[in-house]
């Protein structure tokens, strides 16, 4: 064991575009998309037949036969196939986790380098057969006799037919996210005009980082698709303002298509390493991941909204590194929706509630919002689950390192199950 | 891609018919494979007059394993004649060479090959010098049309003291590497020539930068530049960037993308080849564009697109990398992709072809100073290469595309890369602002 630890270096990240469900990535699989994303990293860093000390990502749709995901994607790239992997799965925490394991192995000297990533597809979701033929077919399995056979065949129902499909509903509330962080926004009283403005923000955002050529080192175009295709440059407050609300009811039906994120298929992967290791191969340092944190709420009986954790998160990581929520020169607040952002700076900026939800001598204050998610966020890009925290980490570095050495971004990820993880990193 | 002419004049029944017509009989041109001797069979040396090159002609084939037969022996297929002009003194003496080559190539086998070295006309003693010595130019250049089975003939003009510079160039003229050059005529000049390199990885250790990498024929040269041993940084624009990724993985390379008429891409490929590689010893400037439209159709936007990207591009990047220190190494190679149509012209491409004869101007003109930096600067101009682009193009239009040039084919992409990789050599330091013609002696131009 390392006497001392150290600061993971974040060398660089790739990703595919991202893709609106059921379009250009129809028919790519997670195994597909993370293995493209691992491949376009490999050639921007000229790591072919390179071995990395691990490769750590994610789905969080995933197929039962995707059990080693993320090494079967290895094994599929130019990485050396001894390169080991591992799975991991914190809901829309995936990417940012694993960035995190990645640079707490280096942190302990465990290992010199690594991969974090992510990889979602909403195409090619895992389609399972219902529960009760699943008992059926089981219970087939485990019969030894004929007469065991047909009793359990007996209990087939044409009703058995209908698949069990994966959906983005809370498995205790019976609620979809949307629904939870309707009454997140009703509670906060996010109102609809600075929830479109918000997207319209992220879309300007995206566009013009696309334009002068941010992405170019970021984004390898995948299937024929060069830029994310949920884009809307040429969106503004009048089209917003037109969509009609797809979650909350009555007055507090402020939530549409264009302030929530769409379903989206995309992978993301993040090189990290130790200053040495990046060193030796002539490789930049973007910026370091300095701290983490992740943090739960209960959203099923404590009354707090679903994607409030973050909310929670932050002031333990800010005392933790003697920061205060003002010391960052960048804040990448993941847009699951624009509610979202606007109730977690609402949320930080209410004395009540940070003396008594969250236990702190008072509120944490306001961010200057010209800081705020600077090249785009989730509204834009859209949201493939497991892969969006690659994104924010690889954007942020790059962000940082374009700023200059010592500045400061910190990254918040709420994530289904009442969770979220948190980041800061520096240049 | 497949040559169905090629394949049906090689068939039984197609070859009776092509001779019986008189069309054209392509043969499969010998090409490089790494491991490969220099020649399949043995060479003869002659000489014209009272040359100076011939005992080391003779020594360099022999290092390379080459039998050296006789001129007057029998029967035997010769895979090369080598004539050593450098002792003519006047018109007379030409009847040295017709004794040698006529019954010599009479000998030669397919895809073998006439190599010719000489002084340069410019620096005779005498106008009957001068006459001699330009003559042998009408004598390989109409040898090289009367040639068949795909065997070429080309002229290497040694000046006094740049002797130490011929075996590189001897070697690729010899070699399938030169597989599609023919009727050409190379210039050498003094300069200090590394001795010996590792004829299998010659590019070992060396770090070669490609634009427009992503496919065709500058994904050729990222993969000769890697066989040869050369780590090769493939640049090309994001919206490429797919294939460009696949083919840096393919070759063991690193992918750039990005846009190289961006204000700040030679600076940014500047630094990012000192960081990552303490600089470039090879740039191949292969990233180039058509907009094709008669002049008088053409608007504004197309004439400077193809301007932006095939040579301003080219001068701004080096100029970046000239400019910054270290970014390219002591004995750099940069060879630039002109083009058949920039010799010739085109009808339908004055943008084009104004762009691609400009970089003939500007590798000229850097020369000298590259020549001071012990590094050299060249272009390499394909003729009709076969590629996805022609792939398109009408079958009569491609047909006689392909056929009008003395190997009656067209060209591959990798003949346009072992040309740009034999370039990039250290033992290629002798040829400096060069123009080399990858056509098969085509009829266009030249």
């Amino acid at each position: 064991m390392a006497a001392q630890t150290r600061k993971a270096a974040i060398v660089g990240g790739n990703r595919t575009p991202f893709a609106r469900a059921n379009s250009v990535y129809a028919r790519a699989s997670n195994q597909d998309m993370l293995t493209a994303a691992i491949d376009g990293l490999v050639a921007r860093f000229g790591l072919q037949d390179a071995q990395v000390g691990e490769v750590v990502a994610g789905a969080v749709l995933k197929h039962s036969r995707d059990f080693n995901l993320t090494r079967e994607a290895v094994l599929g790239s130019r990485l050396s196939a001894a390169t080991p992997a591992y799975d991991v799965q914190q809901a829309c925490g995936t990417g940012l986790e694993a960035a995190v394991l990645v640079a707490n192995k280096i942190a302990l000297g465990q290992v010199e380098s690594g991969v974090a990533g992510g990889v979602d597809t909403a195409s090619d979701a895992p389609v399972a057969v219902n529960e009760d033929l699943r008992r059926v077919l089981m219970e087939l399995n485990r019969a030894k006799t004929l007469q065991q056979r047909l009793k359990a065949l007996s209990g087939l129902r044409p009703g058995h037919l209908s698949p069990s499909v994966p959906s983005t509903s809370e498995p205790r509330t019976g609620l979809s996210m949307g629904e939870h962080a309707a009454v997140t926004a009703a509670h906060w009283g996010i109102g609809r005009t600075e929830q479109d403005e918000l997207a319209l923000a992220s879309h300007r955002n995206l566009a013009a980082a696309y334009e002068r050529g941010f992405f170019d080192d970021l984004v390898t175009p995948y299937l024929g698709l060069a830029r994310d295709n949920n884009l809307r440059p040429d969106t503004s407050m009048e089209k917003l303002g037109k969509l009609k609300p797809v979650f909350g009811k009555g007055a507090d039906a402020t939530m549409t298509a264009g302030n929530s994120t769409p379903l989206t298929d995309g992978a993301s992967a993040v090189l990290l390493a130790s200053d040495e290791w990046a060193a030796e191969r002539g490789l930049p340092v973007l910026a370091h991941l300095v701290d983490a944190q992740t943090a739960a709420v209960d959203h099923v009986h404590g009354g707090e909204g679903l994607l409030m954790a973050p909310v929670h998160a932050v002031p333990v990581l800010l005392a933790r590194n003697g920061l205060t929520l003002q010391d960052f020169d960048f804040y990448e607040v993941h847009e699951a929706f624009a509610s979202t952002v606007l109730a977690t700076l609402k949320a930080w900026e209410d004395d009540a509630y940070c003396k008594e939800t969250l236990g702190l001598d008072g509120a944490l204050g306001s961010i200057d919002r010209s800081k705020l998610n600077v090249a785009g966020s989730s509204l834009a890009a859209g949201h493939p689950f497991a892969a969006t925290g690659g994104r924010i980490v690889a954007t942020l570095a790059k962000l940082l390192a374009e700023a200059g050495p010592g500045k400061r971004g910190l990254i918040s990820i709420c994530a289904a199950g009442g969770q979220g993880v948190v980041a800061i990193l520096e240049s | 891609m497949s040559d169905w002419y090629r394949d049906f004049a090689n068939s039984g029944l197609g070859a009776t018919i092509t001779k019986q017509l008189g069309l054209p009989r392509p043969v499969e041109l010998r090409r490089f494979e790494p491991g490969q001797p220099l020649l399949p069979g043995p060479a003869v040396v002659g000489s014209a007059g009272q040359g100076r090159l011939q005992e080391q002609l003779t020594t360099l084939l022999i290092d390379a394993g080459v039998t050296v037969s006789s001129p007057t022996a029998d029967g035997e297929r010769l895979s090369a004649v080598l004539l050593d002009a450098t002792g003519l003194t006047g018109p007379a003496d030409l009847a040295g060479a017709h004794a040698l080559l006529a019954p010599a190539v009479k000998r030669l086998a397919p895809s073998g090959r006439v190599l010719v070295l000489a002084d340069p006309p410019a620096d005779a003693d005498s106008p009957a010098q001068a006459a001699a010595r330009q003559a042998l130019e009408g004598l390989v250049r109409s040898l090289a049309k009367e040639l068949r089975a795909g065997a070429t003939a080309n002229l290497v003009l040694v000046p006094a003291g740049a002797e130490a510079g011929l075996a590189g160039p001897v070697r690729f003229f010899l070699s399938g590497r030169s597989a599609y050059v023919d009727g050409q005529v190379l210039t050498l000049a003094a300069a200090d020539v590394p001795a010996g390199q590792d004829e299998d990885r010659p590019l070992a250790g060396r770090t070669a930068v490609v634009t427009g990498a992503a496919r065709g024929i500058g994904a050729a040269i990222a993969r000769v530049l890697s066989r040869d041993g050369a780590h090769v940084v493939l640049v090309d624009v994001p919206a490429a960037g797919e294939s460009l990724a696949a083919v840096a993985n393919e070759v063991g390379g690193t992918a750039v993308a990005m846009d190289i008429t961006a204000p700040d891409a030679g600076p940014r490929l500047a630094r990012q080849l000192l960081a990552r590689h303490g600089g470039a010893d090879v740039v191949v400037h292969n990233a180039g564009i058509t907009r094709d439209k008669l002049l008088v159709n053409m608007d504004a936007d197309r004439w400077n697109a193809v301007l932006a990207v095939n040579l301003q591009a080219q001068l701004d990047l080096t100029q970046a990398l000239l400019d910054t220190e270290g970014a390219l190494k002591a004995g750099a190679r940069v060879v630039s992709v002109s083009s058949q149509s920039g010799i010739a012209g085109n009808r339908g491409q004055t943008n084009y072809a104004a762009s691609k004869a400009g970089i003939i101007g500007m590798v000229r003109a850097w020369a000298p100073a590259f020549a001071e930096r012990g590094a050299t600067v060249n272009a390499v101009a394909p003729g009709f290469i076969v590629t996805e682009m022609t792939a398109g193009m009408p079958l009569g239009t491609r047909e006689i595309g392909a056929r009008l040039n003395s190997l009656q084919q067209g060209g591959l992409p990798v003949d346009v890369a072992e040309t740009i990789a034999w370039l990039a050599q250290p033992a290629s330091a002798g040829v400096n602002g060069q123009v080399v013609r990858v056509c098969g002696q085509s009829l266009v131009g030249a």
